[in-house]
């Protein structure tokens, strides 16, 4: 494979070399981590840049959202579970993490189902803090359906095509390729990238070995060298061995059944029209947002001051890397993280300190 | 978030399955794949399986890469 690499390496130099500046946007913290990791960056010729987007659902979950738990497990005696990176992102410098050690029950769980056993054996009611994009819906979806007792789930899931328009209509930057996210795609398919044909961008859903991201890299490339002949150089698919044309359509039909569309907010992206996936209304009985209303009904979002100089929203859009942050490894380090970024294990800020061997 | 890690499929009592990851073992939910048989790969996201790995297709890209190099 290693002669194999430096071969399409070499073929892209030499296909990319009169096309000027081109930014290719990968959209999966998953691909960062291998990007960096892999230093892919470093192979490609230098006019061929990678930029990352908002792939990071910690990242983008926006700080009203986390304020919305701290105030409800502040003001109901219940017990929260959620992923552990979440627990770590701060507000005024707390976060879920410092709420523990202040005796609140909060518990890191690394299924949504591993939630579910909780509540079967707990008196308080459990709330599932769930986070994520159309990869992990489905869990969430089938917890609800398993109709169980005393659990309940605040959803801040976010449904990540939106996000993509979203991008393209901002216009702040301009991407000639986008690498599609291989595991969201696994559940959405290569249908639900149809609709962004008309933008005239060439996406390629892309597996996460070095192999699959530089292959990927190779088609934007050669489609753009090419020029677009036909509507299959805009949409392609390189991680075949999981995503499918229809895609999952068991887990589709779970995430329709129990979510619906909203316009949510998103940490640097601003509102997005009908990006946010609320629990329907035939499963209220399930929704913390609906069975807490009462203790929410009080509650004022602010503005975290700590994080005023914190640049995870332009990291997000792709318009900086984390080197362009002056917090960036100075008073902002995995250890002791001032935004998103640096906090989760798919955040650029957070794989960039990684990889360099500081942490 | 978006993490899943294939795994092999040791036995199935559905929904759930025991999945091998290189001999480290879990108990996963499998509601949303049909078909699955001992000995299949698939993809795990937090605790559920998301996607069938094809083994085929897996192979396919990597000649397709042999072929694209020759040219």
């Amino acid at each position: 494979m290693k002669t194999e690499i430096k071969a399409l390496v070499k073929k892209i130099e030499d296909l990319s070399k009169n096309l000027g500046k081109i930014r290719i946007m990968h959209l999966c913290g998953t691909h960062e981590d291998t990007v960096t990791k892999y230093n892919i960056r470093s192979l490609l010729p230098k006019n061929i840049e990678l930029l990352s987007g908002p792939g990071c659902p910690v990242c983008i979950t926006p700080d009203s959202d986390l304020q919305e738990i701290f105030h409800l497990i502040k003001n109901a005696n219940i017990t929260l579970t959620t992923f552990g990176d979440m627990a770590r992102v701060p507000f005024e410098k707390k976060s879920l993490f410092y709420y523990r050690s202040k005796g609140y029950d909060i518990r890191i769980v690394y299924s949504i189902f591993d939630a579910l056993e909780i509540a079967k054996r707990n008196d308080k009611p459990v709330v599932h803090f769930a986070i994520g994009f159309e990869t992990t819906m489905p869990s969430t979806a089938l917890a609800i359906l398993d109709n169980v007792e005393n659990f309940y789930v605040y959803s801040s899931h976010r449904f990540f095509i939106p996000a993509m328009e979203a991008l393209l209509k901002a216009g702040e930057i301009k991407i000639d390729g986008f690498i599609n996210p291989g595991h969201v795609s696994t559940i959405v398919g290569v249908k639900a990238y149809e609709h962004l044909k008309k933008y005239r961008i060439p996406q390629v859903i892309a597996g996460f070995e070095p192999y699959d991201v530089i292959l990927a890299i190779y088609y934007i490339i050669k489609a753009l060298k090419d020029g677009i002949n036909s509507d299959d150089d805009l949409l392609m698919n390189e991680y075949t061995r999981a995503v499918k044309y229809e895609g999952n359509l068991k887990a589709q039909a779970v995430i329709n059944e129990v979510f619906g569309k909203e316009d949510w907010e998103w940490r640097g992206l601003g509102i997005i029209p009908k990006s946010g996936a609320s629990i329907r209304k035939k499963y209220e009985d399930f929704d913390a947002r609906k069975q807490f209303e009462d203790i929410f009904k009080d509650f004022q979002p602010k503005i975290d001051l700590t994080k005023k100089a914190c640049r995870c929203g332009e990291v997000l859009r792709g318009l900086i890397t984390p080197e362009d942050c002056p917090l960036f490894l100075k008073v902002c380090t995995p250890k002791d993280p001032v935004g998103p970024c640096m906090v989760s294990f798919e955040g650029m800020c957070n794989i960039w300190a990684r990889y360099r061997g500081l942490y | 978030m978006c993490l899943a890690i294939p795994g092999k499929v040791e036995s199935i009592d559905y929904p759930f399955a025991v999945v091998s990851f290189k001999g480290t073992k879990k108990k996963i939910r499998i509601d949303l794949i049909d078909d699955l048989k001992v000995g299949d790969y698939v993809l795990v996201h937090v605790g559920f399986a998301i996607q069938k790995v094809d083994e085929a297709e897996a192979k396919r890209i990597q000649d397709l890469i042999s072929k694209i190099v020759e040219l």
